[in-house]
């Protein structure tokens, strides 16, 4: 099913002001719907080669295979749709190449990513991710996070050891707990969430959300909601503005339509009997 | 890691890499590298490594240090830069292949780095604090979960696992210590600089920063706010909007916000930006873009000057900086 009608997208991503390099690595695939971004961490080019091999094995690798079984194909043992074990298994295979790659070529030694996937079916939003790169979501004026980061703040956040008051002066937001290419075995965290038109999708590097409030990038999106490009360039500037001392990447997608899954006739009869 | 080799007469006598955060090259055994040789000083030079700059200090020697042929007293080395003790020469090599860890004091120096805290080491200081609790001496549960992350932590930045800085910082000398704690305690929502922006931005300025560039000179013609002109780069001024046309005619609107959002949505929608150089309008929504000065803007976000006037879905009004 081309999502092409359906899905408007626009990307931006910049080495900020303090850097001298990208190491984050966004890719969009509107027909597929499928949307990556990837922040890459390692010495000189490593964080670049594991970001970008992320995102490229992801985005080849689910098209193959999207073209050959549509998401919502239910799965004939368990009768649930494919696409949450689809992408699951693709990011495990991701890890794999990351990792190969970097025990195996000194230069690589010790590169990862962090991760984050959206798939667009079935009225549906699959969000695969790992580490602090986050998913937000803008529906009817209400913008929220949709992810909670793998990190070490986020762990104690939730532990309840500080307030959120203190998370934001804390000094290790650097530490993420679950990335790309360091463990040959990773655990992706992979949700579902309907999705409802109108919605707009922030997916974002940490260079975004540690240098711009939540409050402030969701008013922005409000403001340059209608033009998607416009929006995405403003959310860099603002992070480069406020000292951009990260990599920053955006990717917005909105959703314009309904987008159903074709449903076979058990299909209906099951939708009917829910 | 940097690397010297020693040669005499190009004949090469011994490869020194430089692991240290200082090498002492002199005649004296105590050096590092230990030159016998009555041209050289007893102490005659140091090298110290930052990251991965090293930098040549001659040590007030007798005979002086010669690099690439010129005396110098201090020398940021480059990659195969000569070093002339007398009749030695020691070569430079800056080796490029990745340090196999970045030095645990530069981890501690760069909050910033993002570093993957690896789950085994997160699950062995959870477990060993549980076998504390499990001796009873520990206490609360929560104490035991605050010291086996604070123990995480630590062994983390320790073990410096993998660093998403590309980049090692190259700290100057001169930055002043205090600099990293000061970036531990910045809240993202108060995070704009309120110093001069143009000052703290190494990178070449954007299209719209070079834009706002050519602004302070046009204020210049009127007295009043170029004598206002310096507190501009250093803490913008607050803007504001009077409209001069339609129903609301004379009505203020102060512009406090980052964002502010105008037109009619559906018709024609632009958006003033507050940015540390000034403010912006952006064009939106809308078949038709603002003008302003009656020349309609492009796509590009456009430097507000003050007392520019603006004309939006009909609505003329009029922007101007407080002073």
């Amino acid at each position: 099913m081309d999502l092409t009608q359906i899905l408007e997208i626009a990307s931006c991503t910049d080495p900020g002001m303090v850097r001298s390099h990208n190491e984050d690595s966004v890719a969009a695939d509107a027909a597929s719907g499928l949307v990556v971004l990837a922040d890459g961490m390692g010495g000189y080019n490593a964080g670049e080669v594991a970001s970008g091999m992320a995102t490229s094995v992801i985005t080849s690798e689910i098209k193959q295979l999207l073209a050959r079984t549509p998401p919502y194909t239910l799965d004939p043992v368990t009768n649930i749709a494919i696409a949450p074990r689809m992408v699951r298994d693709q990011v495990v295979k991701a890890n794999v190449s990351i990792f190969q790659a970097a025990q195996s070529q000194p230069q690589y030694a010790g590169m990862g990513t962090t991760l984050v996937v959206c798939l667009f079916y079935d009225n549906k939003v699959l969000v695969a991710h790992l580490g602090d790169s986050r998913l937000y979501r803008l529906r009817a004026g209400d913008f929220a996070q949709v992810t909670r980061d793998h990190s070490l703040l986020q762990e104690q956040l939730d532990a309840g050891l500080i307030s959120q008051e203190q998370a934001k002066h804390a000094q290790h937001k650097n530490l993420v707990t679950r990335a790309l290419g360091i463990d040959p075995q990773i655990e992706p965290e992979v949700h579902e969430y309907p999705v409802v038109p109108g919605d707009l999708y922030l997916l974002c590097s940490d260079g975004l959300c540690d240098m711009v409030g939540d409050e402030e990038i969701g008013e922005a999106l409000r403001a340059f909601g209608s033009n998607l490009d416009l929006a995405s360039q403003q959310l860099v500037q603002m992070a480069n503005d406020n000292g951009g001392r990260d990599n920053v990447s955006v990717i917005l997608v909105r959703v314009l339509r309904e987008y159903p899954g074709p449903r076979g006739v058990m299909g209906k009869l099951f939708a009917w009997l829910k | 890691m940097a690397k010297l080799i020693l040669s005499m007469d190009d004949q090469v006598l011994k490869e020194i890499p430089l692991s240290r955060e200082r090498t002492t090259i002199g005649r004296k055994p105590q050096n590092d590298i230990q030159i016998d040789n009555l041209a050289v000083s007893g102490e005659h030079a140091v090298i110290v490594s930052i990251l991965n700059d090293c930098f040549l200090e001659d040590l007030n020697s007798t005979n002086g240090t010669q690099v690439n042929g010129k005396t110098v007293k201090k020398h940021f080395l480059q990659n195969n830069d000569v070093i002339e003790l007398g009749k030695y020469k020691l070569k430079f090599v800056q080796d490029s292949s990745p340090k196999p860890a970045a030095a645990p004091a530069v981890d501690k120096a760069d909050f910033e780095k993002t570093m993957v805290l690896r789950p085994g080491a997160m699950r062995a200081a959870a477990e060993q604090a549980k076998a504390m609790a499990a001796g009873g001496q520990a206490g609360t549960a929560e104490a035991v979960r605050a010291a086996a992350v604070k123990q995480a932590v630590a062994s983390a930045t320790a073990a410096g696992i993998a660093d998403r800085d590309s980049k090692p910082v190259q700290a100057p000398p001169a930055t002043p210590p205090a600099a990293p704690s000061a970036e531990a305690t910045r809240s993202p929502g108060a995070a704009a600089p309120k110093v001069a922006p143009g000052a703290e931005s190494p990178r070449p300025a954007s299209t719209p920063a070079s834009a706002q560039a050519a602004a302070p000179g046009a204020p210049a013609a009127r007295p009043t706010v170029a004598a206002s002109a310096p507190a501009v780069a250093q803490k913008p001024l607050l803007g504001a909007i009077q409209l001069l046309s339609g129903a609301n005619a004379g009505k203020e609107l102060e512009l406090s916000k980052p964002l502010t959002t105008l037109g009619r949505p559906g018709v024609q929608v632009a958006v003033l930006t507050r940015r540390p150089q000034g403010y912006f309008i952006t064009h939106v929504e809308g078949t038709q873009h603002p003008a302003v000065n009656g020349q309609p803007i492009g796509t590009a976000p456009h430097a507000l000057k003050d007392h520019d006037l603006v004309e939006l879905a009909g609505v003329k009004m009029e922007f101007f900086l407080r002073g």
